[in-house]
């Protein structure tokens, strides 16, 4: 019965797209503010349903209710609560189903939190949304239907895969999907105003805070997984250049870029057709990782049931919603051309810099993603892009991101005189140069050029925003004045130290871990030990272990550092009794200069095992920076300007932007 | 802006979604073995059901024969076994096996309960065999000429349409040259 209510409200949740997605459009043009306010009550009725559904889905889990077939493929009794939850998402289902909640959730929110929207963008934003809405509720009927019921009903189920048992990977979908999904709202607000031919600094207000939200859960969700690959795969990697990892981080290049651009276009009045085509481009990459995901035309570590059915059903999504929308754009993005003006050096131009850049990283990601169709489509034969070209390309473009990066937050709106900017970052440049040159210093122990390379760059990051921040501190005379000072600048201004600093601290790790990270991979007999990066890791061998739906080979390692232990490390190898899949679960001792990882390999014969030992040096840095970058955006978005009403908005803007600041002071 | 610079984004878009519409008609999983054409890999293994004899390459010559590789923790082997209980019972085409990383007793318990569908079968227990065979995943299935040279090679379960369209027709073609 409950999986049949599921499906009802998701039919329900259907029409009630149709409804927002037709008559609240109708009525911006007819003028009539009936038809209009139908948005918010049509979202709000979509998110109910769409909530029943996700709730009947849930509840099948939670009750081991195997006739639904999704669940007995994905599910077990012996499954504990946690992951029966998760599970929910765990395939490609109910993660559609999952997708279909979030945006119908930003929907409400927007219908909620936009009262101070003139009704007619508010109608045509809700009404975008539900468009986007509509295809994918279509989708999860026609060709993905979570509920679909199986008979007869095994008595058990397939179990979910051993991989996604992890809490890492409950959490990591639902962030991530936040963050693909929050991208619609910046969509619909850019086709709104396209539609309606008015683009100013208020739509840049009013698209901000959503964008950044997006983005934070975006950022969250990249981090988030991996963190997870790295602790379950047992490789001892954080990155992998996978197709559905590019996937998620085109979106969040392009998103970072429309973060940037929407500043411009809210400050300045500049940059706007450029700012609607980032917005359009950001959720397109969104949509295009969905149908690389789900529809097979890629070979990834992430397996997706995949079905060339569905893969038509979005590709003709695509066309619809990106094809369409570009053409929009085509037709009416003359209408809103225009802006303010600035010279060759100004604030502007370096953020422009950095949305090329960014840009271009993440077409050359695209390109490195495709490539291997394209070759095949072209009939040229199979290949893959591996990690080099990906390292190697990154390497060439993140140097320059970064150099802008320390610039853009010192140099002025408008018009910048250059002298003057070289004088304010002599001293950052200074020492982060010293600082570049010891970590090169070919006789210190691990240095190398590109050592200190990234070391130095992240120094750069860090003394151009200490430059910035003494900068805003004017009265230099007494801890009181100077506490004012501290406050009186915007969450936003902290929000983008924070973000900044983030990228330093990955930069960081990055750097540390790829070129000083050390990994051996040994047959071990239980007393041996193995020396590496001045520790010695002990095997003590392996003993069975019984866990809740698995068999594990526990594994004791002994980590010492001059003859002192410090760390007992159990990595342990398990056949899940269903899957009947092996699966590494690494141990890991963690401090905040380096991890030290074991994972055990296959028995060899005689109670030896082989066993791998990584030294990962700083590698926490790479997601401290991902949270750093995460509680920026927030603070960012706590800004107090986006909940004054416009009225008041010069006096605001006059104490939290630096532009205000530097031209009173 | 002129109109027409605002018409690349749309029209670099065509040209991807024409670029993915052939991509969905492809196969990326099918990646050509380069064992292709080569002589099967030199193996010497015990068997599977009488472990003093051996099965080794020399076996797969004179014959046109099938070399599937499988195990019974392979959830898709499962799957496939009906088709190479057909297969086997028209006579049409030897079918070794490869035992692929696999517990003895379950193996010979799994040939009982669903059918044993091959001649013999290697045990490969540590699938140092199956690296030299490039097997990256079960099951995989071969396609061996008379004079033990790698014909074709099936990656993943065989299904009728594989059986039918690619395997019996080279079988046949491969008989008839013989």
């Amino acid at each position: 019965m409950t999986p049949e209510l599921g499906q009802f409200a998701l039919i329900l949740a259907l029409c009630l797209a149709v409804v927002q997605a037709t008559l609240p459009l109708i009525g911006t043009y007819t003028g009539s503010r009936q038809w209009m306010s139908v948005a918010s009550t049509a979202a709000w009725g979509q998110f109910t349903f769409l909530s029943i559904s996700l709730g009947c889905l849930i509840y099948a889990f939670v009750n081991n209710d195997f006739s639904v077939t999704y669940v007995a493929n994905n599910s077990n009794t012996l499954l504990p609560t946690i992951y029966k939850v998760s599970a929910v998402w765990g395939a490609h289902e109910g993660s559609l189903l999952l997708w279909v909640f979030m945006l119908g959730a930003w929907g409400v929110a927007v219908a909620a939190l936009s009262g101070k929207l003139p009704a007619v963008v508010r109608a045509r934003v809700l009404s975008v949304m539900g468009m986007v809405g509509v295809g994918f509720l279509l989708f999860l009927l026609l060709t993905s239907n979570p509920f679909e019921r199986l008979f007869p009903a095994p008595l058990e189920g397939r179990d979910l895969n051993p991989l996604l048992q992890d809490p890492g990977l409950a959490i990591h979908p639902p962030m991530l999907y936040m963050g693909y999904v929050g991208f619609s709202v910046a969509f619909s607000f850019a086709l709104a105003a396209l539609l309606g031919g008015k683009l100013d600094a208020a739509w840049a207000r009013w698209s901000r805070p959503w964008t950044t939200v997006a983005w934070v859960s975006l950022t969250i969700g990249i981090t988030l997984g991996s963190w997870w690959a790295y602790n379950e795969l047992g490789w001892g990697g954080w990155w992998f250049w996978d197709p559905v990892e590019n996937a998620s981080f085109m979106p969040w290049l392009v998103g970072t870029a429309l973060v940037h651009s929407l500043a411009v276009t809210e400050k300045r009045g500049a940059f706007k057709s450029w700012t609607v085509l980032l917005a359009i481009t950001a959720f397109s990459m969104s949509l295009l990782g969905t149908f690389l995901v789900r529809s097979g035309v890629l070979t990834s570590v992430h397996a997706f049931a995949t079905d060339p059915g569905r893969g038509i059903f979005i590709l003709a999504f695509l066309c619809i919603v990106i094809g369409g929308s570009l053409v929009v754009y085509a037709w009416r993005a003359p209408a809103v051309t225009g802006g303010g003006r600035f010279d060759f050096v100004s604030r502007e131009t370096l953020l422009l810099a950095n949305n090329v850049l960014l840009v271009i990283v993440a077409a050359l990601i695209l390109l490195g993603t495709l490539f291997p169709l394209i070759y095949d489509a072209l009939e040229l034969g199979k290949i893959s892009v591996g990690f080099p070209w990906f390292n190697k390309m990154f390497v060439s473009f993140m140097p320059l991101l970064i150099v802008v990066m320390g610039i853009g937050p010192i140099a002025r709106w408008k018009r910048q005189d250059p002298a003057e900017l070289a004088k304010h970052l002599r001293i950052a440049f200074i020492v982060s140069l010293l600082v570049g040159i010891v970590f090169a210093l070919p006789m210190l122990p691990g240095a190398s050029p590109l050592a200190g390379l990234g070391i130095g760059l992240a120094a750069w990051l860090v003394t151009s925003l200490a430059t910035s921040l003494a900068d805003r501190l004017r009265h230099k005379r007494g801890l009181a004045a100077v506490w004012r000072d501290i406050t009186v600048q915007g969450r936003s201004y902290y929000g983008m130290v924070l973000a900044h600093l983030g990228m330093a601290s990955a930069v960081v790790g990055v750097t540390l871990v790829s070129l000083h990270g050390m990994e051996k991979d040994v047959r071990l007999s239980p007393g041996q030990a193995l020396e590496m990066s001045g520790y010695t890791f002990v095997f003590e061998g392996v003993e069975s272990h019984q866990g809740p739906n698995y068999r594990a080979d526990r594994g004791r390692v002994r980590v010492l550092r001059a003859d002192e232990e410090i760390a007992l490390l159990q990595p342990e190898k398990r056949t899940y009794t269903v899957q009947t899949k092996p699966m590494t679960e690494a141990a890991i001792d963690v401090r905040p200069t380096r991890d030290l990882y074991v994972s055990l390999g296959e028995p060899v014969g005689g109670g030896d095992w082989s066993v791998r030992v990584y030294y990962k040096p700083f590698v926490r840095w790479i997601w401290l920076g991902g949270i750093l970058m995460a509680l920026g955006g927030l603070l960012a978005v706590s800004d107090r300007r986006y909940r004054l009403p416009a009225r008041s908005r010069h006096g605001v803007e006059a104490g939290t932007s630096p532009a205000g600041q530097e031209a009173t002071g | 802006m002129k109109r027409p610079l605002l018409l690349i984004p749309a029209i670099v878009f065509t040209v991807m979604v024409v670029l993915l519409a052939v991509g969905l008609n492809l196969n990326p999983r099918e990646v050509p073995s380069p064992l292709i054409g080569k002589p099967v890999p030199g193996f010497e293994l015990s068997r599977l059901k009488d472990p003093q004899a051996t099965l080794g390459s020399a076996d797969l010559t004179g014959r046109v024969s099938l070399f599937n590789v499988w195990a019974t923790w392979c959830v898709s082997c499962r799957a496939e076994h009906k088709l190479l209980m057909a297969l086997a019972e028209t006579g049409e085409v030897d079918i070794y096996g490869l035992n692929y990383k696999d517990d003895r007793d379950a193996a010979l318990r799994w040939l009982q309960v669903y059918g044993d569908p091959y001649v013999a079968n290697a045990f490969d227990d540590d699938g140092r065999v199956g690296i030299d065979w490039g097997v990256y995943g079960t099951p995989e299935t071969f396609v061996i000429d008379g004079e033990g040279v790698i014909r074709h090679k099936v990656i993943g379960p065989l299904s009728a349409d594989i059986v039918n369209e690619r395997i019996l027709p080279l079988v046949r073609q491969l008989n008839s040259r013989g």
